[in-house]
């Protein structure tokens, strides 16, 4: 087998080392009823070529997106990935390194944690960042946490057009985390303003709004902050397309007390859903209540700079129960991804980037517009906006699908069971999507619909 | 004869090179990299985007202004900047990598290559399910590998890591436990257990109860019966446990907690030191993750990502969180929301916004189809014999709490006894080991005994590479016991040959710095 | 005046119904460099072993409990400052907070010095 690399003579002479008869003798205290006497039933091993060609007719089922018109977002984005981002995090020093608890030799991940957390409150307008979360429905679970920690309330004032897998995620986190722990989620309708303030009240510790929403809807949240505030309450600020961070004023500039966002749209790419990163930041204030690992900037024995993990005394190895979370394993390959396309891009690439993005989705509005019986109820919005059919989103996407376009994703999957959202199409376009793609979408729609 | 006049010198002059101080900082191969951030805002960029149109927005007024405070660097600029970063550090493709209780193993490059391929890497999570089947398809086969290995019914796929699978499981517990009427509110942990343990029983609202470990380092079977009651939910114990001990009570330990009405959770950890040999369904146990990340070989990345599927029992596979993937006559379906589960089904609510960690579900598959079951047996069997190897021949120079209880698992534990009255720590004697070229081991913990050094080889160490670092223990534990030998301060001052000596954490931690900020203007000249 | 100590390492020092409490020299040698330190509101009340205050080094974090009942009149700001004086001197200059005591008797059940050294000697 090609990663054993023992061969049964060294096998046979260590068991004599050891004193062992047979490696049986290695496991004497397994229950004898628990000791399998054979493999399991499973297929035996596979040369490098058999697993290469069995997994690659598993892949060739799937409509990728890079083949097709692609135009689905609502949580994960289709951008461009710069090849050197992939080769750089396959080098096998990030690769297969593990977390840098030994700081001395792991210079090069501390110090790309340093510029990932820079960068990530530098998008975000917040005062520090931590290392990541798993991702940003996870990292969103955190913050409502982290806000009952700081106000020592246990109420969550959440909007109803937060994505709602992070709804439920929330939802099952503080459910499950503690008596007395209460989620009010706001009414769900694609535009209309929605009133979090009246819900405010001297047990909410915070209230959590996406920007731009799941519909797309791009909000001024000044005055929501305001009022949060006023109520001794934090705002915490979820972005699922990092990429506007680039055109959109900042969530800290808006007044939020923590933004988590989702990193995937930078460097990351789609995966089916994972492995992503989450961004966490907040105010300097709250920095000790923060969950996950914090790098932080040193000198050595001989006064040169260097990083090192630090304030773990908030962690689960140091602190146990106490802990501010129980987050171990993180997403540091993925944050390097991120921060790698991050430096490519830079103040100038990220900020055109999103113009590019803003106006990909501004020229594909305006060609679904035209079409008879298709409504755009979105006003304000980054690279995705909502789409309101003559009939049920569900069955045209399907029948989209069949065309070769992967044209959105229907409100009703993420809102199962809800009449009013059934006709409504979530569509977000890239700086992937073509002229021609957008022309290819719009002639798949108009007969579909037709 | 046509000469050539070019000749140079190419004899050896002896001599050494510590003296040599360098204009640049650099060190030969080792160069110094400042933070991207030093560089400022150049004008270049290591992107070429087309020119936007620049029309009216659509921003409803919240259009950002005035500088993000990035640094701009063109392409070359950016990959030297990150590849002389990667060259400050230690990995498992550069040598042996020991770090107890975190399975560093070999990571196969045909991992990376099969979670590449678009058909996996470029699909949306969200995209229409019928155009995803043969994602469903990887899926489901992980589900059905993992459920015949560890001998479980059931299995949640969507936890991101190890700690994120150990809050999947209790909150199946925890929803197991409401579905009959009851509310408990203690979970017993024993005190050498990982601290994700405590921490995610805290997390959801448990009360936790340390239990005791005996003097052969296992669980306390005697103890943790005394501290049964109607209101424990459930035990945690990592098997084969943090001391590199298998529980040989284990069947004791879970006839216990059944017998009082609790559930039987595994901190599947350790899980390589038995994959294949032994099926934790037939231990009692009820619900268990594993890290993808240490016993299927997906790489650890600096510190993620990972995963941790968790496999339930019977009694706690109703409880599922959604999303799963179900096979039907017309192809998979992957039921997303909580109304939609088939009958039976009573999923707890969900862990992440989508279905897992996919990335790592292809590698974790391309792993296992490349062992095979007799394959992944021998992992196992490997594991568990290079550790013994290494506690044989080390246990006479150093000293093994446990190591004349029996065999270990697949790790290796010493305390800090063989030192004592040397003046030298178990970090000094850690960070000795690096100047020798290796990764230290995991160095206290487990907490139970003094200054603790877990070491866990992995099967995918050859025999000769064993030999060589166990000479090295060897030298060193010779050298701290003779102190002093080299006329330098060897393991206290310790590493010298390394990127960078011991950091000053206390420094970090008391006044932290958590990111780059500009320098201040400069005042100008009076 | 007496000083008192108590088995989670705190000591405490009376004084016309005020006491004085702080970590011991022995716990502020086994905890290592003290780099951060969180002390209790002044007003607030606390109950005897309640927890008071946080100390914590790079690796290790612990809860200070209060030794007796009492309200707080004061905490030493210049520790949360200067975290190390808690080491350099533990049972002076790196004292916590001071309370005024609501129930005199629990006094009685702490150790002196003697007790508090032997206890530390067998291991405590």
């Amino acid at each position: 087998m090609r990663y054993l690399p023992l061969t049964p003579d060294e096998r046979r002479s260590m068991l004599a080392t050891i004193g062992a008869r047979s490696i049986d003798d290695l496991f004497v205290d397994v229950p004898e009823a628990a000791r399998l006497s054979a493999p399991v039933d499973l297929p035996r091993f596979m040369g490098e070529m058999q697993v290469e060609r069995d997994l690659g007719r598993l892949a060739a089922k799937n409509m990728t997106a890079s083949s097709v018109p692609f135009f689905v977002g609502a949580g994960a984005y289709k951008h461009h990935v710069p090849a050197s981002v992939d080769h750089i995090i396959q080098r096998s020093e990030f690769l297969t390194s593990y977390t840098p608890y030994q700081p001395e030799i792991a210079q090069g991940t501390l110090q790309y944690l340093f510029e990932f957390q820079t960068q990530v409150a530098a998008i975000t307008g917040m005062d520090v960042a931590n290392a990541s979360m798993y991702d940003g429905s996870t990292g969103t679970g955190e913050a409502v946490l982290m806000a009952m920690r700081v106000t020592k309330r246990n109420k969550a004032v959440v909007s109803g057009r937060l994505h709602p897998h992070y709804a439920d995620v929330v939802h099952t986190v503080c459910g499950h985390a503690g008596a007395g722990m209460s989620i009010e989620i706001g009414g769900v309708h694609p535009s209309a303003p929605e009133d979090l303030s009246s819900r405010l009240d001297a047990n909410t510790a915070c209230v959590v709004v996406q920007n731009p929403d799941v519909f797309g809807n791009l909000a001024d949240l000044r005055v929501l902050a305001e009022a949060t505030h006023a109520a001794g309450a934090l705002l915490i600020v979820v972005v699922t397309e990092a990429v506007s961070l680039g055109l959109v004023m900042s969530p800290g500039s808006m007044g939020a007390d923590i933004v988590v966002a989702e990193g995937q749209s930078i460097g990351v790419g789609l995966q089916f859903g994972g492995p992503y990163v989450g961004l966490f930041a907040t105010r300097e204030k709250y920095m000790r209540q923060m969950p996950g690992r914090l790098c932080g900037r040193t000198v050595d024995g001989q006064g040169r700079p260097g990083f090192v993990l630090t304030l773990s005394t908030r962690e689960q190895h140091i602190r146990r129960e106490k802990a501010t979370s129980n987050i171990c394993t993180n997403s540091g390959l993925m944050c390097l991804a991120f921060t790698i396309h991050m430096t490519l891009l830079g103040e100038g690439g990220f900020k055109r980037l999103a113009q590019l993005n803003h106006e990909a989705a501004c020229d594909l509005a305006d060609a679904l517009a035209e079409l008879p019986g298709v409504e755009i109820p979105t006003r304000s919005y980054f690279n995705e906006f909502t789409l309101k059919l003559p009939k049920p989103a569900a069955g045209v996407v399907s029948a989209l699908a069949k065309k070769g376009v992967l044209g959105g994703v229907p409100a009703s999957r993420l809102y199962p069971g809800d009449a009013s959202l059934e006709n409504l199409l979530i569509v977000a376009a890239t700086e992937v999507n073509t002229e021609e793609c957008r022309a290819s979408f719009v002639a798949a729609l108009k007969e579909v619909l037709a | 004869m046509s000469m050539n006049n070019q000749g140079r010198p190419t004899n050896i002059v002896a001599g050494g090179t510590d003296a040599i101080v360098t204009y640049t900082g650099h060190r030969g191969l080792m160069q110094e990299e400042g933070l991207s951030f030093d560089r400022g805002r150049s004008g270049k960029w290591g992107v070429d985007l087309p020119e936007p149109k620049n029309k009216a927005d659509r921003l409803g007024g919240v259009r950002r202004k005035g500088e993000i405070g990035l640094p701009e660097l063109s392409e070359p600029e950016v990959v030297r900047h990150f590849v002389r970063l990667s060259q400050k550090n230690y990995s498992i493709d550069t040598g042996l990598f020991p770090l107890g209780s975190c399975t560093m193993k070999h990571n196969p490059r045909l991992n990376e290559k099969v979670a590449r391929f678009p058909g996996f890497g470029d699909i949306h999570p969200l995209q229409p399910q019928e155009t995803v089947q043969g994602a469903w398809a990887l899926i489901d086969r992980l589900a059905h590998w993992l459920k015949t290995l560890t001998g479980m019914p059931a299995v949640a796929l969507s936890p991101k890591a190890g700690a994120h699978g150990e809050l999947c499981g209790l909150m199946a517990i925890k929803a197991a436990i409401e579905a009959r009427g009851e509310i408990r509110r203690r979970i017993l942990v024993p005190e050498s257990a990982h601290g994700t343990n405590p921490a995610t029983a805290a997390l959801i609202g448990y009360t936790v109860d340390t239990v005791p470990a005996t003097t052969r380092g296992r669980v306390d079977l005697a103890a943790l019966k005394a501290k049964l009651g109607p209101d424990v939910a459930a035990v945690m114990v990592t098997n084969p446990n943090t001391c590199g001990l298998f529980e040989d009570e284990v069947l004791g330990i879970a006839d216990a907690i059944h017998g009082a009405g609790g559930y039987f959770y595994c901190d599947g950890a350790n899980y390589n030191a038995i994959v294949g040999r032994v099926r934790p369904g037939d231990l009692g146990v009820d619900a268990m993750h594993i890290n993808l990340h240490k016993t299927f070989s997906t790489p650890h990345g600096g510190g993620g990502p990972g995963a941790g599927p968790v496999v339930f029992s019977e009694a706690l596979a109703p409880y599922v969180p959604v999303p799963f993937v179900v096979a039907g006559a017309d192809g998979f379906t992957n039921i997303e929301q909580e109304e939609d589960a088939p009958a039976g089904a009573r999923p707890f609510g969900r862990m992440t916004a989508f279905h897992g960690q996919m990335g790592m579900f292809t590698r974790a598959m391309a792993y296992m189809m490349s062992h095979g079951s007799d394959g992944l047996r021998q992992v196992a069997e490997d594991a568990v014999l290079n550790a013994n190897y290494i506690l044989a021949n080390l246990k006479d120079v150093m000293s093994a709490p446990f190591g004349d209880t029996g065999p270990c698992m697949h790790e290796a534990l010493f305390d800090d006894e063989f030192l004592k009255g040397t003046g030298v720590t178990t970090l000094d004697f850690a960070k000795a080991l690096i100047d020798e070229g290796y990764h230290p081991m995991t160095v206290y913990f487990p907490l139970v005994v003094h200054g603790a050094m877990l070491v866990e080889p992995t099967e995918t160490e050859s025999k000769e590479t064993l030999d060589r670092f166990i000479h090295a223990m060897r030298s060193l534990a010779a050298e701290a016991k003779a102190g002093n030998t080299q006329g330098t301060n060897r393991f206290g001052g310790a590493p010298y040959l390394s990127p960078r000596s011991r950091l000053d954490e206390t420094a970090a931690a008391r006044k932290p710095v958590l990111k780059w900020t500009p320098p201040a203007p400069k005042q100008a000249a009076e | 005046m007496t000083t008192y100590f108590t088995d989670q390492h705190e000591w405490i020092k009376v004084e016309g119904g005020i006491a004085t409490v702080g970590i011991t020299a022995h716990a502020a040698e086994q905890l290592g460099d003290v780099v951060f330190v969180e002390l209790p509101a002044i007003g607030k009340a606390l109950t005897k072993s309640g927890e008071a205050a946080v100390v914590e080094s790079v690796k290790a974090a612990s809860d200070v409990y209060a030794p007796v009942s009492g309200e707080v009149t004061e905490a030493n700001d210049t520790i949360v400052g200067e975290p190390a004086k808690v080491n350099e001197d533990p049972e002076g200059a790196g004292w916590f907070f001071k309370l005024k005591l609501t129930n005199e008797s629990e006094l009685s059940g702490l150790m002196d010095k003697a007790a508090y050294d032997a206890f530390v000697a067998s291991g405590g």
